[in-house]
């Protein structure tokens, strides 16, 4: 399945599309890595 | 204040609350209206004017003043201003109820409030900025929700649970953050899509970078206004720690607050400057946007630096209501005064009261909520049996 | 397709396959989009419209519209100037006394089919559509009611069911959606009595459009509406006066509007990927900032510490050396010289582990 894009709306939205998926993928993924970036700074107190 | 009767078993007959209960019943014969006859019963909205006050009023406005929440986390628990601690709470509380309270005004404002969830969960339209909107309110009110718990929980007794969320606490206030700027900004970016029909002087590409820090101006004004008129009637409730760090807080964010304007002033100047609009401020638009400007922008941007050079609280918190009611001009202006400017005086939009009454019965349920919540749970104090400072 | 098959796909799309894996975004590297080649469009003549109604009745009909209160033969509702309604999808206006026109104007209103919908860019749940046939049209049964649509039109054509309490919808004009996929013709361009409607290719009316004005240059003021506004129309007009004489915005510009809230929808996960990174700084910033502060409290409770301890030690020795000192004056007769300063030394030396001894425990009780 696969078509040409014919308009600016068409095109912006298949680009939002993938742009909110990897804004909720960039959410969690940065949060588990603040999490392993400062674990161990929390052990040391 | 009235709470005291109440608990006391004294005659629940005092002016708050029979004003409130009138305009509680007026509410809720306009809301059997709206949800029987349609919209066309009891607004004035047109098909020139789409959005009216519960637009213009209860979201672009009520958003705005509900910024008290993320902006009062922010300091207390990224930028380490721990002395201002004890106004994170009511702040959090004012800004859930604001915020769950323009969620209820988005039910009578849409054709069919039952599809709320639609965009997320049959189609998604993801070019439009109120998908954004929509998205981050929701995840928002959530957050909101999730960070005021603790207070409620402390209240219910419930230690587990309430320690749990209080580790999130960094977590919960980051996403406030990224959340509050996403929203609060879309929010001006909804009318980017209409250079046509905002007047050219507040039509600008910088729209959301206005909104967003206005928006810091209206959460710390808010905080200021909030906590002064709390300490008029719930002065009862508040603890030591609360007392002695209030004035704190009114010269710390009275200042902020000074500082965001000055800032907020160049950058809309600097707008006016880029979209060419200078021989517009000649005329009556012009006038009325200069009136901004001056009135509520530049004028409380040195009131507060008055106030917090001579430590005059009084006068801090006088700015903070004006600002608070500049915040109101601003928002109308965008959604509703320089919008449709070019249309005849004919075809343009003012509220039918019972929109009126119905966005007056929204702030007056917050209000009771309010009350309802602070003259029971540890807001403005700190609950005995917990370290309020983790 | 069925609200079930639409439903799936639309839990597809939350799921992130939908769209994203569907498209190939072959035309990305320049972002310039010329539409849909083969869409069609009519042309509206301005100088050729006798303001009949005819279109307003077909419109009506073919639409099942509710019935006006007064009849499409009357043409007094033309004396003042009127726009679509939820139950009026085309309306034409009569404009009186322009300089230098032959007698009165009259100009078609409905909706204009963007190439780039404003309507479409804004609805939050996708419930508007630029068709390849070149038709604009509305799913009723996914919009909210938010009407969003409404304010972000350029030429104010959506309209709403404000009286319907439980299905209000957008109304406006479809080109005839429904017809022109099965081969007929729009309603008001089939019943046009003057040919002032012509249907076809955009491409095809945009060379007629360019043909008349060439071959009756005083006829047509020198311009195609529609051809460029608002990233261009399918709908098309010509006209014999000026646009904005028969209420037409001349100041909308050419750029196609998803193009206004591109910038801001681009800034959406800038935000999103660099502030946790600012306000995670910063809280590290301020955190690391209190760790020193209390560290440098505690060297200086320390060093303060440290300090009167030696300063009580010494005070104490002094004390005791005068004591002693006071004592063996007392039996300095008794004494001896020589055994006197042996005394006087072991003496001193005790008296110095015990006023320390003294000051760690008043140390220790302090903090």
């Amino acid at each position: 399945m696969e078509s040409t894009i014919h308009t600016l709306q068409e095109y912006m939205l298949h680009t939002e599309n993938i742009t909110y998926l990897l804004i909720v993928a960039a959410l969690i993924a940065i949060t588990f890595f603040y999490r392993f970036l400062t674990e161990k700074d929390d052990d040391e107190k | 204040m009235s709470d005291e009767a109440a608990t006391t078993g004294k005659s629940l007959l005092t002016p708050f609350n029979v004003i409130a209960g009138i305009i509680v019943i007026m509410g809720l014969f306009i809301t059997v209206m709206r949800f029987t006859r349609g919209l066309g019963a009891v607004t004035n909205l047109s098909d020139y004017n789409p959005w009216g006050i519960w637009i213009g009023f209860d979201l672009l406005v009520g958003v705005a003043l509900a910024a008290g929440g993320f902006v009062t986390s922010a300091a207390v628990y990224i930028f380490g201003m721990k002395k201002y601690h004890s106004a994170v709470r009511p702040a959090i509380l004012t800004g859930f109820l604001g915020y769950a309270m323009v969620v209820v005004a988005l039910n009578y404002d849409v054709g069919r409030p039952w599809r709320l969830p639609f965009p997320f969960i049959v189609q998604q339209g993801t070019t439009s900025l109120l998908f954004e909107v929509a998205a981050c309110v929701a995840l928002y009110l959530t957050v909101l929700f999730v960070e005021f718990s603790p207070a409620a929980l402390e209240w219910l007794g419930l230690k587990r649970a309430r320690n749990i969320i209080i580790r999130l606490t960094l977590l919960l206030t980051i996403f406030g953050v990224v959340l509050s700027t996403l929203h609060q900004s879309s929010l001006g970016a909804l009318f980017l899509i209409a250079p046509s029909k905002l007047h050219p002087l507040w039509y600008s590409p910088y729209l959301p970078v206005y909104f967003f820090v206005s928006s810091i101006i209206a959460g710390l004004s808010m905080v200021i206004f909030e906590s002064t008129l709390s300490h008029r009637y719930f002065k009862d409730k508040m603890d030591a720690a609360h007392l002695a760090e209030k004035d704190e807080v009114a010269l710390g964010f009275g200042k902020a607050a000074a500082l965001v304007l000055a800032g907020y002033f160049i950058v809309k100047l600097i707008g006016v400057s880029q979209g060419n609009g200078w021989h517009l401020l000649a005329t009556s638009y012009g006038a009325w946007f200069l009136l901004e400007m001056l009135g509520f922008v530049a004028l409380p941007c040195f009131l507060y630096a008055v106030g917090v050079r001579e430590k005059n609280l009084k006068l801090i918190k006088w700015t903070a209501a004006w600002t608070v009611l500049g915040i109101i001009v601003n928002r109308l202006n965008v959604g509703l005064i320089a919008f449709n400017w070019q249309l005849p005086s004919a075809e343009r939009y003012f509220p039918h009261w019972m929109e009126i009454g119905i966005s007056v019965f929204l702030v007056t349920v917050g209000l009771i909520a309010f009350r309802f919540i602070v003259t029971r749970m540890p807001i403005m104090y700190a609950h005995k049996d917990y370290d309020e400072t983790t | 397709m069925s609200i079930s098959r639409r439903k799936f796909l639309g839990w597809l799309g939350a799921a992130g396959m939908g769209t994203a894996l569907g498209k190939k975004a072959t035309a990305a590297t320049n972002k310039h989009f010329k539409g849909y080649a083969n869409s069609n469009g009519v042309l509206y003549d301005n100088t050729r419209c006798i303001g009949c109604r005819k279109c307003e009745l077909a419109c009506n009909k073919v639409n099942e519209l509710p019935s006006p209160q007064q009849s499409f033969s009357d043409m007094e509702v033309m004396n003042v100037p009127r726009r679509t309604t939820a139950k009026a999808y085309t309306v034409v206006n009569r404009y009186d006394g322009i300089p230098g026109a032959k007698g009165p104007q009259y100009r078609k209103i409905q909706c204009n089919h963007c190439l780039e919908p404003a309507c479409a860019s804004v609805c939050f749940v996708r419930a508007f559509t630029k068709t390849p046939k070149g038709a604009v049209v509305y799913d009723p049964s996914v919009c909210v009611g938010c009407r969003y649509c409404m304010v972000a039109c350029p030429f104010n054509i959506p309209a709403y069911e404000y009286d319907n309490a439980f299905s209000p919808r957008v109304m406006k004009c479809t080109m005839c959606y429904p017809r022109i996929v099965k081969g007929l013709l729009p309603g008001c361009v089939e019943i046009c009595p003057t040919g002032a409607l012509t249907y076809g290719s955009r491409r095809d009316l945009l060379k007629i459009a360019r043909e008349r004005i060439r071959r009756f240059p005083g006829r047509y003021v020198d311009h195609i509406y529609g051809e460029t506004e608002m990233g261009g129309t399918s709908w098309l007009y010509l006209s014999a006066v000026a646009f904005n004489k028969i209420g037409m915005r001349e100041d909308l510009g050419v750029t196609p509007a998803p193009q206004f809230t591109a910038g801001a929808l681009s800034a959406v996960p800038i935000v999103v990927g660099l502030w946790p990174v600012l306000l995670g700084g910063i809280y590290a910033i301020n955190k690391r900032r209190e760790k020193i502060a209390q560290q440098e409290k505690t060297q200086a409770v320390d060093s303060a510490l440290e300090k009167a301890r030696a300063e009580a030690a010494g005070q104490l020795s002094a004390a005791k050396q005068k004591a002693e000192a006071e004592k063996t004056v007392a039996i300095e007769k008794a004494v001896s010289k020589a055994l006197e300063e042996e005394a006087e030394k072991s003496a001193a030396g005790t008296a110095d582990t015990r006023a320390e001894d003294a000051a760690k425990k008043s140390s220790e009780e302090e903090s």
